[in-house]
């Protein structure tokens, strides 16, 4: 039987565990990327699960998930449907109808598809399968939990702590799936466990079970094999958002020689980077878990008053309460990074999907003309170059930057070529010490070309000053509600900003520049654009993209670049927030939008079927 | 040492701004107590650090000729938080009031007491909002009229230093604006005090509030009417120190030495380094018939939030291999491809 196995080389193939919260199916989503990437493969991962900690078991809203896209070639995004989905029970599958394909394989656990396991997903009839309409997928049907116990029984565990050994026989079934050896897998569940070896040992028996088993069973489904691709030699490590966006911030305070400063106060999807940081005191990294969101910012500000490279991390409800503290940085011009997780809103909204409706909040959400640096990550591995330019222009420019990341590249991952320092670009604070002009130093005294003040740290003998949040004179920096000097600072404060655009990179086309058509995004939605645009371009249709990651200022290039084609869409998640912004900003600019407001990222065949409407439109 | 110390006088930490307070608001009198306090501690100008929030008082810092930072309403605790943690070395100051402090400041209050962030808090509480022209504020009397309780509030003011104490403070004052002298010293020692001090000035409004005080800081009465604690020294008061603070069961009791056969031994003496804070509450309690407790009520050593938070950085980075991002990047799963 076995020879007759077929073996299917593919370029690209998504796989989703999914699973009651409580099945591990984030660990056995995490092992199997971690071991292609390790094997040479691309992967980008997403997690999903639900907000509630322990939803009831076996019920729908409990279902917790994790997508895998492999491929040989480059991959952005977790990918649209999955090819290969893994249903721990009966809810998993129920709530993954529309996240398959129609003839994907689906690997179920039948212990868990009894009549009580049925009905506790609210199925009505006792054939799930039928019941959902899933005429075209190959069931592969393995009696996991008994072979488990069976499989575990001289191990001396309890009947709990062997089911908990399920998700790795599911695992070894995948391996088997895809070809995988299990070398990687063991080594990686040793060290997970390394504490604990008997447990190790009993996950090490169950993926081992699953994977004979997968071998000596199973003639009737294809496996996979995907081709390992060349990557550019070097070290690589999988990386998620969240994570590369705290190494940003402590590669950005080695970089600058200054300390890094965290305050924050926890908070879906962003609470990650507290908890990466929070490791880092061996790198000297100070973290406050402050008592709300504007102790938070606050203690960061007072943090940057005293001379510290300092941040705040947040998610869209907590970036509106830190609105008037910004203003506060705004105004006293100190560095601060502040970085949004965006979720779906408003209010609580959706806490652990991804949304890019912050924009505009990030944008202008404060009181009186109070401008800032907005900054957007494009994917989880650019977190890092996103949070390090973050804190360059923080600094450099003594001003508050924004940077926008999302639920989704914050949670998502892929493999990521560990970063040389040295090649960064230098980041130098610009204190008092450096001011050069006619009259003597005062805080608000600036550099005549960049507009930006010199930065006295307390303990700077001869530079004590004081700031506030009060309007201060342009020349003398004391209190000052003359209204001329007024529309003076409002200016200055402005063209500082304007002027940062002289010193980030210009907007780039990629695709075909003499294209009609040019794809704009913005954001944590390169992937899924990226991807839409390539499929186009299988398809034998013309199409360009320009993404942005600078969104205030904006690349000095944009209204060229925009004006080159005869069709423009700005593809968002949101309402057609940065369509708007940059319709303010262009004259005569009238793009078409596309804007989903799903808490779930793009479907790229939905792209390329809205893309290639306006295309021949 | 063979360097001379540098002997830095009230001026030193004097600005050249014009002091923009109403004349004969008690906010003149504490500034001048805030210069003297400075200079006997002895701290460079330039390694202080004077936060506040927003109000009358809060304009304190533009008077200074140290490091200040004017910010927003209520968050000076906050971001003095920032300040301090970031950099134990200096000697940071939150200059605020009733309403910035614990309206809507009250939450970054109580935590930063409850943190013991190394911080002197001067509270200015003259029971009402003056820059906002007379409203009724969190410390404001029950049935009090203002502006905005015509007809009288119908809440119970917080007592600061029960707010304090309750935040598990390890340092309470009470100083009141007519009183330099003993200002100055109060001031003085909360800046000694390791960890989060609080000192409570009972400051006059001349415009909203005229008079708030009075009944208990006016020259004529405030013998009777308050009591200056001294660690160590009996709890006494009166025109001629002839009364005393006793405790009787589980309350303190006002008496007279040499009536209904109270002798000076029966006098409490006040211990301020006591960690059970239940006597130190009571004394900052009373109120009523009982004199008014001034000086350094509470004054207990504890872990200093900033400095843990630095020793633990030190101890980790003693123990680990990591010094810098690519030792981090590389301690991590990583795998090569040649």
């Amino acid at each position: 039987m076995t020879e007759q196995t077929k073996v299917t080389t593919l370029d690209k193939v998504v796989i989703r565990f999914s699973g009651d919260s409580g099945d591990g199916m984030q660990l056995t989503g995490t092992i199997f990327s971690n071991l292609s990437a390790v094997f040479g493969n691309e992967i980008s991962t997403f997690p999903d699960y639900p907000a509630e900690v322990r939803a009831p078991q076996g019920t729908l809203s409990g279902v917790s998930g994790f997508q895998v896209h492999l491929g040989s070639r480059k991959i952005f995004t977790p990918g649209d449907k999955a090819d290969v989905l893994v249903a721990m029970n009966p809810a998993a599958l129920k709530v993954n109808v529309k996240n398959i394909k129609p003839n994907a394989i689906v690997l179920i656990d039948t212990d868990s598809f009894e009549k009580s396991d049925l009905e506790k997903a609210l199925y009505t009839t006792d054939d799930p399968f039928k019941e959902l309409g899933l005429n075209d997928v190959q069931v592969v049907a393995a009696p996991i939990s008994t072979m488990v116990k069976d499989g575990l029984a001289g191990f001396g565990l309890d009947n709990k702590s062997a089911l908990r050994c399920k998700n790795m026989f599911a695992l070894g079934l995948v391996c088997w799936l895809f070809e995988r050896p299990l070398e990687e897998a063991m080594h990686m569940l040793q060290n997970k466990f390394a504490k604990k070896p008997a447990i190790a040992q009993a996950n090490i028996k169950a993926l081992t079970d699953g994977y004979n088993y997968g071998h000596n069973i199973h003639a009737s489904v294809s496996t996979y094999r995907i081709e390992s691709q060349v990557m550019a030699p070097g070290f690589y490590t999988d990386v998620n958002g969240n994570k590369a966006t705290s190494l940003g911030l402590i590669a950005a305070a080695e970089k600058s020689g200054l300390q890094l400063f965290l305050g924050s106060y926890p908070i879906t999807p962003a609470t990650d980077i507290l908890h990466e940081l929070s490791k880092r005191k061996d790198l000297g990294v100070i973290t406050v878990q402050a008592e709300d969101e504007i102790a938070g910012i606050c203690t960061s500000i007072g943090a940057s008053f005293a001379g510290c490279l300092a941040a705040t991390t947040t998610s869209g409800p907590g970036l509106a309460l830190k609105s008037e503290a910004i203003g506060l940085a705004v105004i006293a011009e100190l560095p601060l990074v502040i970085v949004d997780v965006q979720r779906g809103g408003p209010s609580t909204g959706l806490p652990t999907k991804s949304e890019q409706t912050d924009l505009l909040q990030a944008l202008y959400g404060r009181n009186g003309e109070s401008p800032v640096v907005v900054i957007a990550a494009s994917t989880p591995t650019d977190c890092f170059d996103a949070a390090y330019w973050a804190s360059k222009i923080a600094v450099e420019h003594m001003t508050p930057v924004i940077l926008l990341t999302d639920a989704f590249i914050a949670n998502g991952s892929s493999a990521w070529k560990l970063p040389n320092l040295a090649e960064y670009p230098a980041i130098v604070p610009p204190l008092a010490t450096q001011y050069d002009g006619d009259k003597p130093w005062k805080p608000y005294r600036r550099n005549k070309e960049t507009m930006v003040r010199y930065w006295a740290v307390p303990g700077m003998e001869g530079f004590a000053h004081r700031l506030g949040g009060l309007e201060k004179d342009f020349d003398t920096s004391a209190i000052s509600t003359d209204p001329k000097n007024h529309q003076k600072m409002v200016e200055a404060r402005q063209t500082k900003i304007d002027k940062i655009a002289d010193f980030v990179p210009e907007l780039e086309v990629i695709g075909d520049q003499d294209a009609e058509l040019l794809i704009v995004g913005w954001g944590g939605t390169y992937g899924h654009l990226y991807e839409a645009m390539e499929t186009m371009h299988e398809q034998g249709k013309k199409v360009a993209f320009a993404h942005f990651q600078f969104i205030n200022p904006l690349p000095r290039n944009t209204a060229e670049v925009l004006g080159r084609f005869k069709k423009v869409v700005v593809a968002e998640q949101n309402k057609g927030q940065f369509a708007n912004y940059l319709r303010g900003k262009i004259a005569g600019f009238n793009p078409y939008r596309f804007n989903r407001v799903k808490g779930q990222p793009f479907v790229v065949a939905r792209l390329v079927e809205e893309f290639t409407k306006i295309l021949e439109a | 040492m063979t360097t001379e110390e540098i002997k830095y006088l009230p001026k030193d930490y004097k600005s050249d701004q014009y002091v923009r307070w109403c004349p004969g608001c008690g906010d003149h009198a504490v500034l001048n107590c805030l210069h003297k306090a400075m200079a006997e501690i002895g701290v460079a100008p330039s390694n202080m650090a004077v936060i506040s929030g927003i109000g009358c008082s809060s304009r304190l810092p533009y008077y200074m000729n140290t490091y200040g930072f004017h910010t927003i309403h209520g968050r000076g605790a906050a971001i003095a938080t920032g300040v301090k943690t970031a950099r134990p070395d200096l000697s940071v100051w939150l200059i605020t009031g009733d309403g910035d402090c614990l309206a809507i400041g009250g939450n970054h209050f109580i935590h930063a007491v409850r943190r013991n962030v190394d911080l002197n808090i001067i509270l200015f509480n003259n029971k009402i909002y003056g820059l906002t022209k007379g409203q009724y504020s969190p410390t404001t009397d029950r049935g009090f009229v203002t502006k905005s309780s015509p007809f009288g509030t119908v809440e119970d003011p917080f007592i600061p230093a029960e707010l304090a104490l309750g935040a598990r403070g390890n340092f309470f004052a009470r100083a009141i604006d007519v009183d330099l002298k003993n200002t100055t010293d109060i001031l003085e020692a909360s800046a000694r005090h390791k960890g989060c001090s609080v000192t409570e000035v009972l400051v006059n409004c001349v415009i909203f509030n005229d008079g708030i005080h009075k009944a208990i800081t006016d020259k004529a009465v405030r013998a009777e009417r308050t009591v200056m604690l001294r660690h160590g020294e009996k709890m006494l008061f009166g025109a001629n120190q002839e009364k005393g603070i006793v405790l009787e069961g589980l309350k303190l009791k006002a008496v007279t030495i040499g009536e209904e056969g109270y002798t000076l031994d029966d006098i409490l003496v006040h211990d301020a380094h006591e960690k059970d804070n239940t006597l130190h509450m009571m004394l900052a309690m009373m109120s009523g018939d009982m004199p008014l407790a001034l000086g350094v009520i509470r004054d207990v050593e504890a872990p200093v939030y900033d400095e843990c938070v630095h020793a633990q950085i030190e101890e980790v980075q003693a123990k680990s291999k990591v010094k810098n991002l690519n030792d981090l990047l590389m301690s991590g799963e990583v795998w090569e491809i040649k």
